[in-house]
């Protein structure tokens, strides 16, 4: 999965190719032409790739749906088809450098392969709509598309058989297996096998992080207001633990249900904490105790949200597994949420009134 | 214990099975594996429930329920008050990808 390659939003990035057919980037409904790419990941597609990576302009990176020439395919060279997600399109046209093919391009929003055949986006609708909108059954001498396996969830072979003609071969998880794949086409069952290593765990943090950081600086700065520095402090570790240490730290926290994880990742953030207010010779022992818990229960009920949050991440994680983490704590979390800041209240509300 | 994942709806009547062998294809974590007269049911444990066996097998041999698995969508359909297995991943609702700009993952979705 190497995030390497393509087109800018604009169906004309990533196409540098002097035979180009004219590239017509309005997005009227007429059927496209069939427009030439390469296998050169240039600057400008990297820069793309990178802010698809934070965030930046969701919707933006887009790859104009239709055929693709990748190089100068004969009429019998094979056809892949691909997301109009930048990435998606940049990776299959990478890892094919130096083989002629045809590339069919689905309109998936801009969304990478997997996700939209969850979606049924990447699906058979839209298949057999592009092989008919293409006119690829008189473009190739032959009736066969290679789909990235990831593409099944969304794809009926029978259906896109019986509506098109066209038979479905489904080729390996990741584009960067495509050569080896293609000198026999079999996958080996490395091919076929869905990983989350720690690259592709670390490359979902920033998306992560963006969307919590304002919230996280508001959080901190209200805290630091009411409670102190220690407790905004406590906020960031909690909220970073959670969005960014949680992922990278996935298969080494013990258990396997993502809340427990993050229970535990939030128990071993909380502790300094805890020790923090523990022993805070300003306060009456009691208050100290007080503000030990607030941080014992709220730090790990945050960190466990946050990594229940990320279920739909891990390429484990089933949908019945999901609704059972939901159900079992969920309802742990909450309470724990709650008595601590019920605590966190009291405690406040006892300095401000002078009491302590 | 701590293992919510040791259970699926996956059901397989290998009765039916006519040994094509698109499942073990399409199966990203090797649920299927090949057998004599038909595929056998080799890890039903690790089915993350995507529906890509389902959907390929020519004679229904297989049924799963699937669905995105994101959390924050069920969640919130639940506090809706709606079936938490009707909720869309509304994480991307418009667009923006629901999964994250990682290429090949699954939902990791926005919460907004």
């Amino acid at each position: 999965m190497e995030p390497d390659h393509t087109t800018g939003p604009s169906c004309c990035s990533g196409m540098p190719q002097e035979n180009a057919s004219p590239c017509t980037c309005s997005t009227a409904a007429v059927p496209p032409g069939i427009r030439t790419t390469d296998s050169e990941i240039t600057l400008a597609n990297r820069l793309d790739h990178f802010l698809a990576r934070w965030g930046f302009n969701r919707e933006g990176h887009r790859v104009e749906p239709g055929l693709f020439r990748l190089g100068n395919p004969a009429p019998d060279f094979p056809v892949f088809a691909s997301a109009n997600y930048t990435l998606s399109f940049d990776a299959l046209r990478s890892a094919l450098a130096g083989t002629d093919a045809w590339i069919l391009v689905l309109d998936t929003r801009g969304i990478n392969v997997w996700c939209a055949a969850g979606r049924g986006t990447f699906g058979t609708e839209e298949l057999v709509r592009k092989i008919t909108e293409t006119g690829l059954a008189s473009v190739v001498s032959h009736k066969k598309i290679i789909v990235p396996q990831l593409g099944a969830p969304g794809i009926s072979w029978p259906e896109v058989m019986r509506r098109s003609g066209f038979s479905v071969e489904y080729g390996p998880i990741r584009a960067r297996d495509l050569p080896d794949y293609l000198k026999s086409h079999r996958a080996t069952p490395a091919m076929r096998r869905v990983e989350f290593p720690l690259k592709d765990r670390l490359v979902l943090i920033p998306v992560e992080f963006v969307h919590i950081a304002l919230p996280m600086i508001v959080v901190a700065a209200l805290l630091w207001f009411l409670a102190g520095p220690v407790a905004a402090l406590a906020a960031v570790a909690g909220i970073i633990a959670g969005t960014v240490l949680f992922p990278a730290l996935l298969p080494y926290i013990p258990t396997q249900d993502l809340s427990t994880k993050g229970l535990i990742l939030g128990l071993v953030i909380a502790i300094p904490f805890a020790r923090a207010f523990a022993t805070n010779p300003a306060l009456p022992g009691w208050a100290n105790v007080a503000g030990a818990l607030t941080a014992l229960l709220i730090i790990p009920a945050v960190v466990a949200y946050f990594a229940l949050n990320f279920t739909g991440c891990p390429t484990y994680t089933s949908r019945t597994g999901v609704k059972k983490e939901i159900f079992r704590y969920v309802p742990v979390m909450a309470l724990m949420a709650g008595t601590g800041v019920i605590i966190g209240i009291i405690l406040g509300a006892s300095r401000f009134m002078g009491m302590i | 214990m701590f293992n919510s994942y040791t259970e699926t709806r996956l059901k397989y009547y290998a009765g039916k099975c006519i040994n094509c062998k698109r499942c073990t294809q399409v199966c990203p974590h090797a649920v299927f594996a090949e057998g004599k007269d038909h595929v056998e049911l080799a890890q039903p444990a690790s089915c993350m429930e995507c529906g890509a066996c389902a959907l390929n097998c020519p004679v229904q041999a297989i049924e799963v329920q699937s669905g995105v698995e994101c959390a924050w969508a069920m969640i919130s359909a639940a506090l809706r008050g709606k079936d938490m297995d009707s909720g869309e991943c509304s994480c991307g609702g418009s667009e923006s990808s629901c999964c994250g700009p990682s290429q090949e993952q699954s939902c990791g979705c926005e919460r907004k």
